[in-house]
């Protein structure tokens, strides 16, 4: 029996098996690197082992430490995780080494399928469909387009469609300089390329007794770049006779290599029901949660039962409702998908309900109550009911935490369950609109945008459903432009409140009252649409915007702000933040800069322009111009009733300009030199 | 206790007075409209074309947003040859949660020069600013007197100089920021300010211009060395601080006032301050048109006062005037307002008694005028109301608690000084558009007249023309009736404002926490006298 699991891993999926392990008992280790000291993971475990550095390189991907900081806690077993070490066949057979249990397939098993050249032949052999491999230097025009992938590659890196035989020799040179560099092995290979296909796979568990459970499939056919980015059980296409089929194969790619444990087989499938093996995942994926959710199993749980040598039941249960996950990443889709990091100041889901209505969304204690930001939830769902919904929030992130640019900028992975897949869209839909995330930009508009798209919801989907519907589409904001205005006069009224909350004199007399009244009170916000500037006043039958006769102001608090047009009202959650305001309402999420009410005057003076401090004479030059200096190396000498002054380099770089000499008198703010940082030179 | 209202909402002397008032504040809003034109859209449109804010846009980024503020002597000049506002804007403001004083030249109104009324709205500020303790703001832009005003101007202006070095001596901080010309006497005002910010480019302060100089002296200089903002900054030391715009400029402003750390002198308010029971808005329909009609100035104390609280002082003795105990805002206040208009024996010693036990706990006074004065006629004089007249005046004129004054109805003859007029120094004194105020009434004044005028004809055995007699009393009535309507009386700058009657409690509570900046002077050297 484990009694004390380490979690060779960081963020959600080590916070997901920690989980399972406090239930079980088994005291739980976890490893950090300096970034992550004090991330939720860390914190959690009961015992942390620090991997000195920040980059996966030097701590998270470093087997040797992995493995002394499990025997310097005194771990008898190790979990990977996904990503990492989890598919490094030589760091599942360091740890059987160390003699520990290792939480995952065996080392053959891994190496196996480690090569997608060899797993290829070893699938067909072992009569799994498998699309024909084409070897670069054969491939003709009529094979065109093909798609690059590299043998030991994973999770799309390294992989290119070419449309031309003239671009195949620089992509397949390119794929190898990349696959050798990502993966340590630049073996490629070309695959025809179907750009329409639909990804689905199957989840298996095998124990070391013989069986083998296919626990039905996922699709995963929206993808971003080759990453998933939204996946469901089942799959609205897959009816039972392919399930059937898919099982099968899946089953028997699982015993062709004496499979042990949790592992994925993935299909790219046509819209006739045909399917390829793409690969075998020999470990958890990412997506695990809507299997959990469908079937009720804990698939951690049972990793470890398989590690522990337990025999599984004889078949698999039945699979029950819809699941939807979505992965919450903190990045900008609009914007070539650019990863964001920094803090994050709020992240807050509405309240998790199991067999019950969901709580209101932006009314009194929207969010700050719901406290489900920081947990793995409803694990295992009580599927005797057909009528609840289950939202389940896997989250390596909590409000205050600061994201990295040293690991994947995933936030969280939100997941429902429903009766009915369109009931599970809306829900999951509902929930993402409602998450109060504050701080980064998200990818959250556009999941919301997919799920309520009618192709999704219709089930036609492939991995091409981002380029045939425009991203620019799905990408654009929930709150249009009229919402964001809505918001800036929320924000513009909270900020109002909250100031006057702040006042120490004449405390609790009318805001913005006047006697003779000559203007507005203004304020000014950065939105996505643009500036906005809003105007308010106290008239005496209430606050008046300017511009916008018909709009009435209700109650008004620095957090919250009632508006209403005519006679609909419309309630919106404000949070400010040092130089951000977040505005969430039913109308969408709207994130505003506020526009300072003092802003410095904007300098004349390029950046780095040194500037006499005092006027004097200059006595001596250090430097010529086009020179490298370093920062705090003297660049020349002021005069100035009688004291030498030294004027030195302020950071490393090129001295771009020194308009001085020795004998020129100099005025206070008159440039002096003007040294130019390396990374800003043309 | 909580007062009751007998106000009847639906009858149609409510409808009536209510009405009436409204037409009043109709006319108020129209010259409070011409004051906020400055000199009007071409000039003011000069004035933004060449990126400059109006005197109000500059106090508005000035104070603290969202806060209140009270302007002052909005009507200056009012009734005279000169623009309504008279060129200046005097108000009251929170900056950087300091109450200060804040005077701004209108430089759209003929370059901001002062004529005789600009002056004295000036002063009256910089007294405001005195005896309040409150820090002084100018936003100065000005070219200095209105030179043919200048007999009326040159000698009593130099006052202004005097307060402000007397305000800086008395440890009150002032503080100047130059926006544009600031020339020859109004040069002293940045030289006399404790602190002063000058705008590159913009700010010229010096005695004399060019032209001046070249008469003077024959010297050629141009106006950046003469008195330029850098000059000022780098040469001559008269700026301390440099900003490179308006708005920087009142940026610094703002931080030159936090770091007064500014601490108020006098008692704070207590923070549970309910609002009153009754509705403001029916302050409107309480006041009669006619201000021969009494009305029960309880009605007004019930929508003006924390909870519509009012403990009564002798409610039984002397009732033509109610006397009692309130809070607005959460500032106790003592009260005394007119219940039927004239003022007896008993009424005056229960005043000299309710203002000693005011002193006695240090609560300012707060006088709601409606009055026609002290009894006149035979067995009042021989009762002595001239004797107790007198002591309510000398209790008001020797109290040392802050006073302020409402002129609600009318405020006549030396009823008017009982109850703290303008010669008696209240720390403000305001008016509803329904007050009057004169040593008579009009009516009254023309009647004297045609006796005495009578008399002396009948004295010179002349025949007395009836007609004529006619004639003049309308002339006179309608004269006095003028003069005595209080946006006349705001224009000479006799009061600090024309005011809404639904901001009273708002306005009091500004000024009642303004008067709590300074110190409380301590009481006078007697005990109660009980009357």
């Amino acid at each position: 029996m484990i009694s004390r699991l380490l979690v060779a891993n960081r963020g959600e999926i080590a916070r997901r098996v920690l989980r399972t392990c406090r239930e079980r008992g088994i005291t739980t280790v976890a490893v950090f690197s300096d970034a992550d000291a004090r991330a939720l993971h860390t914190r959690e475990a009961d015992i942390a082992v620090r991997l000195p550095g920040v980059t996966a390189a030097d701590t998270y991907l470093r087997a040797d430490l992995v493995i002394e900081a499990a025997l310097a806690a005194g771990a008898d077993a190790v979990h990977p995780g996904y990503g990492f070490l989890s598919e490094n066949a030589a760091f599942a057979q360091a740890v059987i080494d160390a003699g520990l249990t290792w939480v995952g397939p065996s080392p053959d098993a891994i190496d196996a399928m480690g090569s997608k050249i060899a797993s290829k032949k070893l699938m067909a052999a072992a009569g799994v469909p498998v699309l024909p491999e084409l070897d670069p230097a054969t491939v003709i025009e009529a094979d065109l387009p093909v798609l690059i992938k590299a043998s030991a590659g994973g999770g799309g890196r390294g992989m290119r469609v070419v449309r031309t035989l003239a671009d195949l020799p620089d992509q397949v040179e390119a794929a190898r300089a990349e696959a050798a560099a990502a993966f340590g092995d630049p073996t490629v290979f070309c695959e025809p390329y179907l750009a329409t296909g639909r990804h689905i796979e199957v989840q298996v568990l095998a124990d070391v007794h013989g069986t083998i459970w296919a626990v039905g499939e996922r699709e995963c056919s929206i993808q971003r770049r080759h990453q998933k980015v939204v996946e469901e059980a089942p799959s609205p296409m897959v009816d039972p006779a392919m399930r059937e089929r898919l099982h099968a194969a899946a089953t028997a790619a699982a015993a062709a290599i004496g499979y042990r444990g949790a592992g994925t087989v993935e299909f790219l499938a046509a819209s006739d029901g045909s399917f390829h093996f793409l690969e075998m995942n020999t470990r958890l994926q990412v997506e695990h949660p809507v299997t959990e959710l469908v079937t009720g199993l804990d698939l951690v749980a049972l990793q470890l039962d398989i590690a522990e040598g337990a025999a599984l039941p004889p078949t698999p249960p039945p699979v029950h409702g819809h699941a939807i996950e979505v992965r919450l990443y903190a990045e900008d889709p609009a914007h070539t998908w650019r990863p964001q990091t920094g803090p994050l100041q709020k992240f807050t889901l509405p309240a998790t309900t199991e067999f019950g209505a969901p709580a209101p969304a932006f009314g009194g204690s929207f969010g700050e109550s719901a406290g489900i930001d920081r947990g793995i939830h409803a694990v295992s769902p009580k599927l005797q009911s057909h009528h609840g919904i289950v939202v389940r929030v896997d989250s390596g992130f909590a409000g205050g935490d600061v994201v990295t640019p040293h690991y994947d900028p995933m936030l969280a992975k939100v997941i429902v369950w429903a009766p009915t897949r369109a009931q599970a869209a809306r829900a999951l839909a509902g929930a993402l609109a409602q998450a109060r995330i504050h701080g980064l930009v998200t990818n959250r508009d556009l999941l919301v945008n997919v799920l309520r798209h009618p192709a999704f919801l219709a089930g036609r989907i492939d991995t091409a459903f981002f380029e045939q519907h425009g991203l620019d589409m799905l990408a654009r904001p929930l709150a249009d432009e009229d919402a964001q205005r809505l918001s800036a006069y929320a924000a513009a009224l909270a900020a109002s409140a909250a100031e006057r909350a702040e006042a120490t004199v004449v405390t609790g007399l009318p805001s913005g009252w006047r006697n003779v009244a000559s203007a507005s009170q203004n304020r000014a916000y950065q939105a996505p649409a643009g500036r906005i500037d809003v105007g308010y006043r106290r008239a005496r039958d209430g606050v008046r915007i300017e511009g916008e006769p018909d709009l009435v102001v209700g109650e008004v608090t620095p957090t919250r702000v009632e508006l209403g047009r005519g006679t609909v009202r419309h309630v919106f959650a404000v949070a400010a933040y040092a130089d951000m305001v977040c505005v969430d309402s039913a109308l969408g999420p709207v994130s505003l800069r506020p526009v300072e009410r003092f802003p410095e005057p904007e300098t004349q003076v390029a950046s780095g322009s040194l500037l006499a401090p005092l006027p004097g004479a200059v006595i001596r030059l250090g430097v010529a111009e086009g020179d490298q200096v370093t920062a705090g190396q003297p660049l020349l000498w002021l005069e100035a009733m009688k004291m030498q002054h030294e004027i030195t380099a302020p950071t490393d770089g090129t001295v771009t300009s020194l308009p001085v000499a020795v004998g020129h008198q100099v005025e206070v703010g008159a440039v002096l030199a003007v040294v130019t940082p390396p990374e800003a030179q043309p | 206790m909580i007062l009751r209202s007998t106000l009847d909402t639906g009858a149609a002397a409510y409808a009536g007075n209510r009405g009436a008032l409204l037409e009043k504040l109709a006319a108020l809003d129209a010259e409070h409209a011409k004051a906020l034109g400055g000199g009007g859209p071409k000039y003011v449109k000069r004035h933004h074309d060449r990126g400059k804010l109006l005197p109000r846009e500059r106090i508005e980024l000035l104070v603290d947003r969202d806060s209140p503020l009270l302007e002052l002597s909005a009507l200056a000049a009012y009734g005279t040859d000169y623009p309504v506002g008279a060129s200046v804007v005097t108000a009251i403001g929170v900056v950087e949660n300091t109450e200060c004083m804040i005077i701004a030249n209108d430089p759209t109104v003929r370059g901001g020069a002062s004529n005789p009324y600009t002056l004295r709205k000036t002063l009256r500020a910089m007294d405001i600013a005195r005896e309040n303790r409150l820090p002084l703001v100018n936003l100065v832009e000005s070219g200095g007197a209105d030179l043919q005003s200048q007999k009326d101007i040159f000698i009593p202006g130099g006052r202004l100089f005097r307060d402000l070095t007397r305000l800086s001596a008395a440890g009150v901080p002032t503080v100047t920021l130059v926006f544009g010309n600031s020339t020859a006497g109004g040069a002293y005002v940045p030289g006399m300010s404790d602190h002063v910010v000058m705008i590159k480019e913009r700010s010229q302060v010096f005695l004399a211009g060019p032209p001046l100089v070249k008469m003077a002296t024959g010297e050629d200089a141009d106006e950046e060395s003469l008195g330029g903002a850098a000059m000022h900054a780098r040469v001559s030391g008269l700026a301390d601080y440099l900003a490179d715009d308006e708005v920087q400029a009142i940026g610094m402003g703002r931080r030159i006032v936090a770091s007064l750390r500014w601490r108020k002198l006098g008692a704070a308010p207590s923070p549970q301050a309910d609002e009153p029971v009754f509705d403001a808005e029916e302050l409107l329909g309480i006041v009669p048109p006619d201000l021969r009609t009494p009305f029960d100035p309880r009605e007004v104390i019930a929508r003006v006062v924390d909870g519509s609280r009012f403990d009564e002082f002798k409610p039984e003795y002397g009732a033509s005037l109610a006397t009692g105990w309130a809070s607005v805002h959460g500032f106790p206040v003592g009260i005394l307002a007119n219940a039927r208009g004239v003022l007896f024996s008993a009424e005056s010693q229960k005043a000299a008694q309710f203002i000693q036990l005011a002193n006695q706990t240090r609560t300012p006074l707060l006088f709601l005028h409606n009055t026609t004065g002290y009894m006149v006629g035979k067995d009042y004089e021989q009762g002595g109301i001239i004797k107790h007249g007198a002591m309510m005046i000398n209790a008001v004129s020797n109290s040392t608690v802050p006073h302020i004054s409402v002129l609600i109805g009318a405020s006549y003859g030396a009823g008017h000084y009982g109850m703290c007029g303008r010669a008696y120094d209240p720390r403000f004194l305001f008016a509803w558009p329904s007050a009057k105020s004169a040593v008579m009434g009009g009516a009254q004044l023309a009647g004297v007249l045609s006796i005495v005028s009578r008399q002396s004809a009948a004295a010179a055995g002349r025949p007395y023309d009836e007609d004529t007699d006619q004639v003049v009393r309308t002339m006179v009535e309608n004269q006095i009736e003028a003069e005595s309507l209080p946006m006349v009386l705001s224009g000479l700058g006799y009061d600090d404002g024309v005011i809404d009657p639904r901001d009273t409690r708002t306005v009091l509570g500004l000024c009642l926490s303004a008067v709590q900046s300074a110190p409380d002077p301590g009481p006078g050297p007697y005990g109660v006298f009980r009357m």
